[in-house]
């Protein structure tokens, strides 16, 4: 179903890491010890930094296990938030259980989300699973719009509108751990999100991860060999919901709350927006796709109402032009780097980076304009865009805009044929030298 | 009693021939591209907004023929700019450039019209009770809409069955290597194909935009339930799509009429749940609240007995 064009690229560096796994135990030491001492680097030491690496954890796992079914399975969910929302409701009412008396601790929380994502993965997952391709992208979306459904209707287990809140400090304090800063939870995500990436990683090496590439690739001849795809593509379903659901377990303990925008048809849109613009190919790329977008969350909502059709703009460019997402574009990059011959296709970076920029300059100035004009027209026509005042009514603002969009397109492509020569020239270097 | 079972079945009938509508082309496109069109739904929002709009310039029934139109001319360089570069990365490529399209018509909706419903009112001749029947009476436009999708499916089926055109179209859907041997234009007839299944989806938002409400979120509202048609009738059977459209709006419309629980229904059988009971909650839904959820609880059902659909041929 996944084509090979996207994975088969980034998959050549994938192998040679399985063959090398002995030496390249590094990049997790240094991820653990990087994760240990981030909150204490002068300058990052803040809550907020601590509060946006936390969300960057949970979005990390989430898009991770879904990338377990599209990247590794070929499934296509568009209800995958079901089993985040669930597993968090599930450890939100474990909390409010601890809250109540029950002696367990708050780091363990999270394993309610799990066993929450896991019950309602098979439960669902029985149903889902039955067809495969295009059909179970339409099947998940009906069955996420039933549990949205559900949930307004079922109070008593969802709290309607204002959703289930539980306090994560009334709670046995193991080892003196209150939970009532940041920086104690920061260290209970970041553990979590560690563990359920390295799982995940681990996942992809077991028989039951390879069957889920050979029922993605060929399920016939998955069958063939003597496996029920369908069986494979249940378990996979089964494991993505509990990984889904330990994220949103992490939810409920960083906020304290669940709603019912948890289960969202939003959330699931966000999460295959992450899993895509990181790269699904790649084992990594959610992760990499997961920060980018938590960060662009946190910061363009600052200072735009319009954030989402950027993210849509973005998304349709990735699904275009780079189906492969950012990881595949590092991918492409790492023969030059190691043959050190990035400098060879530098030059025309720069060349075409001038031209694009004016070019999104020109096209967020109008698409400011318009959407300022249309969802708050109550404001009038004067307004400040990029530090610039301006009066929209007289048409110089959209000159301007309409100007720098197509010039910019223009240059952009023209300059396309410096980045092609750069590439030309670096590959012909490449060949030269004997280098693979 | 009579009055309502009566009102009720002429209304689920409109709901359900405007799901045909929008399934319909749906299920074209899917059977002749094997592209699963996310922004479906979207097409028929599009198709509700220029009518208003195009409407407010030269008037109702000029904005009838030139709203599907325009929005066929959209669906047209879609598939030729947008699609057809992601044909060749597979189905799921497609499907999910199609999901970012509805994203992006949906914010482009709301900078064009805001996000709040647009006052898309019935045009002035068909403003007016056509019949009553004891105290209710039947607006027009109702029958002007059933008509209108009544008269598209027999041009549809003349023109899949009786011309030309739609001959190459029905051998291109099973062969389409031979039909390009024979020297016809198949990607062009794909590109045609698509842009007359989203005019008719617009055909569908035009004459839907009154019954319901004209804001952003239409398209997301309507396009699960649409989806849901599809898989219920079988995938690329128009004549599933046609049943399972009808099925599911004749039986949302009764369930809107219907303010019983199943409470209620237990207390009659001499059954009684406590308001302590786990079930309580459960049982005291009124079965017009849950209304929105019975084309999926459907979905569900269907696929636990007949995972390929009503008429449906193939598994994928």
């Amino acid at each position: 179903m996944m084509d090979g064009r996207p994975s088969a690229a980034v998959s050549v560096p994938l192998a040679g890491v399985a063959a090398r796994r002995g030496r390249r135990a590094w990049p997790w030491l240094l991820a653990a010890a990087g994760l240990c001492v981030l909150p204490l680097v002068p300058g990052l030491d803040s809550n907020f930094v601590r509060s946006l690496v936390s969300q960057m954890g949970i979005a990390a796992v989430f898009a991770l296990s879904f990338n377990m079914l599209l990247g590794q399975t070929g499934l296509l969910s568009f209800g995958h938030a079901v089993y985040f929302g669930l597993g968090g409701y599930v450890a939100i009412h474990g909390m409010r259980l601890i809250n109540a008396g029950l002696p367990i601790p708050i780091p363990l929380v999270p394993l309610f989300g799990a066993a929450g994502g896991l019950f309602f993965g098979v439960l669902i997952g029985s149903v889902t699973t039955k067809r495969a391709g295009t059909v179970f992208a339409m099947i998940t979306l009906g069955l996420g719009e039933l549990v949205v459904a559900a949930s307004l209707m079922l109070t008593r287990f969802f709290g309607g509108e204002e959703g289930i809140t539980a306090n994560r400090t009334r709670a046995p304090h193991l080892f003196g751990l209150t939970f009532a800063s940041q920086l104690e939870v920061y260290y209970l995500i970041a553990f979590w999100a560690f563990l359920s990436v390295a799982l995940m990683s681990a996942f992809t090496r077991t028989p039951l991860g390879r069957m889920c590439n050979a029922v993605r690739d060929n399920p016939e001849r998955a069958e063939f060999v003597g496996y029920n795809p369908q069986r494979v593509r249940l378990l996979a379903f089964a494991v993505s919901a509990m990984f889904a659901g330990v994220a949103g377990g992490l939810h409920a303990v960083n906020y304290e709350i669940v709603a019912a925008e948890a289960l969202g048809a939003a959330r699931s849109g966000a999460v295959l927006l992450m899993a895509f613009v990181g790269g699904i190919g790649s084992f990594f790329g959610p992760i990499l796709g997961a920060m980018v977008i938590t960060w662009l969350q946190v910061s363009l909502s600052d200072y735009t109402t319009a954030w989402q059709l950027y993210f849509g703009i973005l998304f349709i460019i990735i699904v275009l032009f780079a189906p492969g997402g950012l990881a595949w574009l590092i991918a492409l990059h790492l023969p030059l780097a190691r043959a050190r011959m990035l400098h060879t296709v530098l030059p025309g970076y720069l060349a075409a980076l001038a031209p694009a920029l004016v070019m999104v300059l020109g096209g967020s100035l109008l698409l400011e304009i318009n959407y300022r004009l249309a969802t708050k027209p109550e404001l009038g026509t004067r307004m400040s865009l990029f530090w610039v005042a301006m009066d929209v009514s007289r048409p110089w603002p959209w000159i301007a805009g309409l100007a720098m969009l197509a010039g910019g397109f223009y240059a952009f492509r023209r300059s396309w044929a410096l980045v092609a020569a750069g590439w030309h020239a670096a590959s012909e270097r490449m060949r030269e030298d004997g280098a693979p | 009693m009579l009055e309502l079972v009566i009102f009720s079945t002429l209304n689920g009938v409109v709901y359900g021939l405007l799901l045909f509508m929008l399934s319909s082309g749906l299920t074209l496109i899917f059977s002749m591209m094997g592209v699963l069109n996310f922004a479906h739904a979207s097409m028929f929002m599009l198709g509700a907004y220029f009518s208003y709009q195009v409407g407010k310039l030269v008037g109702f029934w000029p904005a009838l023929v030139l709203a599907p139109l325009l929005v066929g001319l959209i669906g047209a360089g879609v598939e030729r700019y947008g699609l057809r570069h992601v044909h060749r990365h597979g189905h799921v490529p497609e499907l999910l450039f199609t999901f970012g399209l509805a994203y992006l018509i949906e914010e482009i909706v709301v900078m064009g019209w805001g996000r709040n419903p647009i006052e898309n009112r019935v045009p002035a001749t068909l403003d007016f009770p056509l019949f009553t029947l004891f105290t209710t009476s039947y607006p027009a436009y109702k029958a002007f809409m059933m008509a209108v999708s009544i008269g598209m499916f027999v041009a549809l089926y003349l023109v899949l069955k009786r011309t030309r055109i739609g001959l190459i179209i029905q051998a291109a859907l099973t062969h389409p290597s031979t039909v390009a041997m024979l020297g016809h234009n198949v990607p062009q007839v794909f590109m045609r194909v698509f842009a007359a299944g989203t005019a008719l989806a617009a055909l569908a938002g035009v004459i839907g935009g009154f019954a319901l409400l004209t804001t952003p979120n239409m398209a997301a509202a309507l396009g699960p339930i649409v989806f849901v048609v599809v898989v219920i009738g079988g995938l690329g059977s128009l004549g599933g799509a046609l049943i399972a459209s009808l099925a599911i709006g004749i039986m949302q419309t009764f369930a809107v009429a219907l303010d019983v629980s199943l409470l209620d229904l237990l207390r009659h059988a001499g059954v009684a749940i406590g308001r302590e009971s786990a079930l309580f909650e459960l049982a005291s839904i009124k079965i017009a609240q849950a209304a929105p959820m019975i084309p999926y609880v459907l979905l569900v059902l269907m696929l636990i007995v007949r995972p390929k659909g009503l008429l449906g041929t193939r598994e994928t």
